[in-house]
């Protein structure tokens, strides 16, 4: 059901069928669905429009700073209240968002370097070697991690696998990582199980079930007729899978990771749970507590309507933007590379 | 699936084929070392590939038996019929105000989403449809929070509205809607243009065919959507922070200034509390939220069975 090529004649039959008639009935029916299928449209131009009239004071404020800067103050809130170009806001604030964008770019680099390998692989073992029943199994699974609430996500990483990983696995690997030169920033203190490591952990279980489901329905895609080629010129199963089947739906698979991508930018719970969340510091090593910009805006939203200026929350506004301009870039690219729908029927990691 | 794209696909293969056999070592007789070297290649490719797979199912079980370890041993009746706010009572308020906020998702989003999909599917052609559903495609990949913090400027301060179950069921509403349109778009496309064509032939009208022959036939589909929308109403937790609020008694039906208690709220302000019954709470209302997501997943399958009967029979006409 989910392969656009079928979908094709029906595309076609259906446009043509229903306009030669118009009566009262019809014209109804049309003004009446064609205003609700305006209404996503009017909803996104609204939500940027008042995320950019709301951030506009916080842009001319903060300026490249908060690009560029390592900071998150209010400033002193029972101080003077001072006024650059014209905005008020407490004196001391400080805002320089380059540990959230790092944060985020670094937990979602290690959410993909985890989950892409291990989706592909195990799409690929699925669809050429095991049973549909297996298949079927899998796809469950999937969609249970697909459906889990994110703060369930967030549950199990701060109660059960950062302290797993904190006790277990990071002091080992920490401990092999300052032997290896080049490997420093994996070397260190380990923390508590609070930080960038976990929550790339986190979030690359939490974007297996979109990249996986994804790279199985394009396997699955790849014709008979160049495999049984393949096979005849003597190629393993193995070389079959990897010099065929893969490259076969290479643009799709990237597309695929930059769906996860996408997801990983944007997601928000999770990530306040088992971040740590350090606004002010750029990690010193995989292990340190940090915070990602979605995750910085639920946390802090509530601290920000201290500000009697209002500049905080105009502050976190910009935040916003900036995520909102982050996702909507990768969620464009992965939408040129896929160009399909996802057969799953839950919607695997929200990719519409 | 697979006959689909082999026109143009095939020739390419041909090529691509070439190019592989060009790098498999020995094409001339093959040297025994050398088919041993690539077999044992290809044991190894398998074995890190199925370990991958083991990659998949360990967090899944290990997710899913942490939140049921934990929760079950403390598991009373209790939590479901008292209301409270983490430190004493149960989820009561909490589990009411998910039923409510999924129940006016369904509704909302459920009916401006099959609207909108029936016009994007029979009217909507060419620029202006792309326009729409790309636009609609957009709005769906904006993170949750950031649709969140919208709603808590506009509709909270900026309306008046406070916390309030309006405030809370718009944000999730256009969260939703996009996924309920591209499935009534989908599932009515996929409906035989013969089923329209017989319609008109017997003279119903435009919108009586609409609504007896096309959406019925594309009902499945649309019920996906549905499903769709119910999980995020369920399981969202960033865009409810801020515009739905959160109370320690019952929900009430009004559209502003009441607050409504959500499971997940539950969740992510319980774990962390000082007493372990809040902790535990936090645990109950992850249990709940996995049973229901459980439930889903059935009805999700459930529903591709009748799917497939529908198609069954579509394929008689």
């Amino acid at each position: 059901m989910s392969s656009e090529a079928r979908l094709q004649p029906a595309e076609t039959g259906g446009q043509s069928g229903r306009r030669a008639e118009k009566g009262t009935g019809g014209r109804l029916v049309r003004l009446v669905t064609g205003s609700a299928a305006w209404l996503p449209l009017l909803a996104l131009l609204f939500v940027v429009v008042s995320l950019v009239v709301e951030a506009l004071p916080a842009i001319r404020v903060n300026g490249i700073h908060f690009l560029t800067g390592v900071a998150w103050s209010f400033g002193n809130a029972y101080g003077a209240v001072v006024k650059t170009h014209g905005v008020p806001h407490p004196q001391g604030a400080s805002y320089g968002a380059l540990p959230l964008i790092v944060g985020t770019l670094a937990s979602s680099a290690i959410a993909l370097l985890i989950a892409v390998p291990v989706s592909v692989l195990s799409a690929l073992v699925l669809v050429e070697r095991l049973p549909r029943s297996i298949s079927s199994l899998v796809g469950l699974f999937l969609e249970t991690l697909a459906g889990i609430p994110s703060v369930v996500f967030g549950l199990w990483g701060a109660l059960t696998l950062g302290p797993v990983l904190a006790h277990h696995v990071y002091p080992a690997l920490a401990s092999v990582a300052s032997a290896v030169p080049g490997l420093g920033y994996f070397g260190g203190y380990t923390g508590n199980g609070e930080g960038l490591a976990t929550s790339g952990v986190v979030l690359a279980v939490m974007i297996l079930p979109i990249v996986a489901a994804t790279a199985r329905d394009l396997f699955r895609q790849v014709p008979d007729l160049p495999k049984e080629g393949a096979r005849a010129l003597g190629m393993t199963e193995w070389e079959v899978a990897t010099r065929v089947t893969l490259t076969w739906v290479r643009s799709g698979l990237i597309g695929a990771s930059v769906l996860g991508l996408a997801r990983a930018l944007g997601e928000t719970m999770a990530v306040a749970m088992v971040s740590g969340v350090e606004l002010g510091a750029i990690p010193h090593n995989v292990y340190a507590a940090m915070s990602t910009v979605a995750a910085t805006i639920v946390s802090q939203l509530d601290s920000a309507f201290t500000d009697s200026t209002g500049f905080a929350v105009k502050t976190l506004a910009e935040a916003g933007l900036l995520l909102a301009a982050l996702t909507l870039l990768t969620n464009v690219v992965a939408r040129v590379l896929v160009r399909r729908v996802a057969s799953t029927a839950l919607p695997v990691g929200r990719g519409v | 699936m697979s006959e689909n794209g082999e026109q143009p696909g095939a020739r390419e293969g041909v090529e691509r084929m070439a190019l592989a056999a060009d790098r498999v070592p020995g094409r001339a007789p093959m040297s025994t070392r050398r088919s041993f070297r690539r077999r044992v290649a290809g044991s190894v490719g398998w074995t890190v590939a199925a370990l991958a797979l083991v990659v998949i199912g360990v967090p899944t079980v290990w997710l899913v038996y942490g939140v049921v370890a934990r929760a079950v041993p403390y598991w009373t009746w209790s939590v479901l019929t008292q209301p409270g706010a983490g430190a004493s009572g149960g989820l009561e308020n909490e589990i009411l105000g998910t039923l409510l906020l999924v129940v006016g998702v369904v509704v909302l989003a459920g009916g401006v989403g099959v609207l909108s999909g029936i016009y994007l599917a029979e009217y909507a052609s060419g620029r202006w449809g792309n326009l729409l559903r790309g636009g609609s495609e957009v709005l769906a990949g904006i993170p949750s929070i950031v649709l969140g913090y919208v709603g808590y400027i506009v509709l909270v301060v900026d309306f008046g509205w406070g916390f309030s179950l309006a405030a809370g069921l718009i944000v999730l509403s256009a969260m939703t809607v996009p996924y309920v349109a591209k499935s009534t778009e989908l599932a009515l496309r996929q409906v035989p243009t013969s089923f329209r064509e017989g319609a008109d032939a017997l003279g119903m009208r435009e919108g009586y065919s609409l609504l007896r022959i096309s959406l019925r036939a594309a009902l499945p589909g649309i019920t996906t959507g549905l499903l769709v929308a119910i999980a995020i109403a369920m399981g969202e937790t960033a865009p409810l922070l801020y515009t739905a609020g959160f109370t320690g008694s019952l929900p009430s039906l009004a559209l502003t200034h009441k607050p409504v208690p959500f499971l997940t709220y539950a969740v992510w302000t319980f774990y962390n509390q000082p007493s372990n019954y809040a902790v535990h709470l936090s645990y109950d209302a992850a249990l709940i939220l996995v049973a229901l997501v459980v439930a889903l997943i059935v009805a999700a399958r459930l529903v591709v069975v009748w799917t497939q009967r529908h198609a069954d029979r579509r394929g008689g006409v």
